[in-house]
């Protein structure tokens, strides 16, 4: 990797370090060993559909949050505060500058949902008392979870580089809401007729299709997950994300820096 | 060889709500600047200044024209490494330390590992800031940061240093030191480029000096010129409490403070001065020819637009 892009990076998740955003990890502990505790002694048998479900749907909002809130103003902010002007007025092109606040971003929300899921783990394992073999699609539906983050980041980062961070925070949830329930937005295009139903398919293929990623009602019953979907969510994040920035890089790279 | 050629470089926004009403922030400007030199960028708030150092530095993009960069194209990449740039009231990741942050800088500015620690330290240093190197930024104040905006303009050692309002936000003793760091960046060999509001940091420092209003250049001269020449005055101050008689009727300004006096008057007159001086009895302290000041010069060249605007105020009026 560029060396530059890293140095970035690094920046980048030093800062969110620093500015006490980890400090979510707290809060989801607290609400995790509540929960674990509160599952174990009121629910019968469905101790570990409830734990898995809770744990990681607390995982996906947290994350989602922390990315709309760091990403929003990952450019637009260094614009007003002016810190832009002694970076890009060094040896550093504007792409290697995006691509880095991408990888810095994407940084923090791994090593934030490597703690989450030990936590999510460490919850089963005290209500089930052990390990199961179906517990190893939790470990695809946190790998799920990682690629909508990869999504939501370089969604962020895309509106970051034109708009303000409030009208960016709007557009990013206004996606992820969107694109969670783009499955029945989908068998919606598929029924509706006419201009409806043409502009929802369009929609459909336009927003990210965040419900394919959301599997975590299937892992908390026990079901195992297709490696075709495995293989296609990886794809299709690897190439939304990559869209979204090559978008993002083509609108900074034009930008006057007033 | 010219350190910067600025070949009609040319500014304009486009505003209001659609976007189509283009607002010129740079006529087309045609300067050039030598290596090793330090120049003056002078004029009003809004005038152009920061704008043509931010189309240097590749911060905004030209409506037309191009520059030349210690004979680079200003879009050539290798441009960035050479130079060094303060930006006006600058404010940095205020997460960092002084030190960290020069240290990030130092990387981006693609200076090896080895002995970049050892430039980081020298130049906290240079500025004054070896003591609080650990403290965050977030804690520094104004003048501080615009210590620590010196200090990473210079970090990589850049050929061409470019500062906006160096000066601005620093205490009497800071402004000293800016100085004296110009100085020894001229020592240095470096091109100093700066912005600046302040006619007398400018008058001592600058090789040379432009004046730029409302985006277009008035005026480009040499410091030690536009200084040289007198205005055919002369200046007499001498020990007296009151002014003589004598000195009055040969068309002296003159003024009292404490128990010397300042008199002006006509070059041809000085003999006639002199000699009311002697009959007189005072002690003369010094005799010198009035010399132009930059200041003269600056608002010579500002002149033509503020009877602009008094012309478009009055023909608001009618």
């Amino acid at each position: 990797m560029n060396s530059r892009i890293g140095y970035i990076a690094f920046n980048t998740f030093r800062e969110a370090v620093r500015d006490r955003v980890l400090y979510n990890l707290i809060a989801f502990a607290l609400l995790l060993s509540g929960a674990a505790i509160l599952v174990g002694e009121i629910s019968i048998d469905i101790e570990r559909l409830v734990v898995v479900n809770l744990g990681l749907t607390a995982v996906s909002l947290f994350g989602v949050v922390i990315a709309i809130f760091i990403g929003i103003g990952l450019v637009s902010k260094e614009i007003d505060k002016r810190t832009l002007y002694t970076v890009l007025s060094r040896p550093v092109r504007r792409w290697e500058f995006v691509v880095g606040k991408f990888l810095g971003l994407t940084g923090t929300l791994l090593v934030n949902t490597f703690v989450m899921a030990i936590g999510v783990l460490l919850a089963l394992r005290y209500i089930a008392h052990g390990f199961e073999k179906m517990d190893g699609w939790v470990l695809v539906a946190l790998y799920f979870i990682v690629l909508q983050f990869l999504i939501v980041c370089a969604l962020t980062l895309f509106f970051s580089t034109f708009s303000t961070p409030l009208l960016s925070a709007v557009f990013t949830f206004a996606l992820f809401v969107i694109g969670s329930l783009a499955g029945d937005l989908r068998g919606f295009a598929a029924i509706a007729p006419g201009v409806g139903g043409w502009l929802a398919t369009v929609t459909c293929y336009l927003v990210p299709n965040f419900s394919a990623f959301n599997v975590i009602n299937q892992v908390a019953h026990g079901d195992a997950i297709p490696g075709r979907l495995i293989l296609y969510n990886s794809l299709y994040a690897l190439l939304y994300s990559t869209m979204a920035i090559a978008g993002a890089v083509l609108i900074f790279q034009r930008r006057n820096l007033k | 060889m010219a350190a910067i050629e600025i070949l009609d470089l040319e500014k304009s926004y486009l505003v209001g709500f659609w976007r189509k009403r283009p607002r010129l922030a740079l006529r087309p400007l045609r300067l050039t600047i030598e290596e090793g030199e330090v120049f003056g960028f002078l004029g009003p708030n809004g005038a152009g200044k920061t704008t043509t150092l931010k189309l240097l530095t590749g911060l905004v993009f030209p409506t037309a024209g191009t520059a030349r960069i210690l004979g680079m194209d200003m879009d050539n990449p290798r441009v960035k490494s050479q130079i060094g740039f303060l930006p006006e009231q600058p404010y940095f990741y205020d997460h960092l330390s002084a030190r960290e942050l020069l240290n990030y800088y130092g990387q981006l500015s693609g200076m090896p590992a080895k002995g970049r620690s050892a430039r980081v330290e020298q130049m906290l240093a240079r500025v004054g800031l070896s003591d609080s190197a650990g403290i965050q930024l977030r804690k520094f104040s104004k003048g501080m940061l615009q210590r620590v905006g010196l200090a990473q303009a210079i970090l990589h050692d850049p050929k061409l240093v470019f500062l906006d309002e160096p000066m601005s936000g620093l205490d009497p003793m800071g402004r000293r030191e800016v100085r004296d760091l110009i100085q020894q960046l001229r020592h240095d060999g470096k091109t100093v480029f700066f912005s600046t509001h302040i006619l007398s940091d400018a008058e001592a420092l600058c090789d040379r000096v432009g004046v730029i209003c409302q985006g277009e250049l008035r005026g480009v001269g040499a410091v030690a010129d536009l200084t040289s020449g007198t205005q055919g005055k002369i200046e007499i101050i001498f020990y007296a409490q009151k002014v003589p008689v004598g000195l009055t009727n040969l068309g002296a300004g003159a003024s009292v403070s404490g128990d010397m006096v300042n008199a002006i008057l006509a070059e041809d007159q000085q003999d006639a001065a002199l000699e009311v001086l002697r009959r007189e009895r005072l002690k003369v302290i010094s005799l010198n020819p009035v010399r132009s000041s930059l200041e003269e010069y600056y608002i010579q060249k500002l002149r033509p637009v503020e009877a602009e605007r008094a012309e478009n105020r009055k023909g608001v009026g009618v």
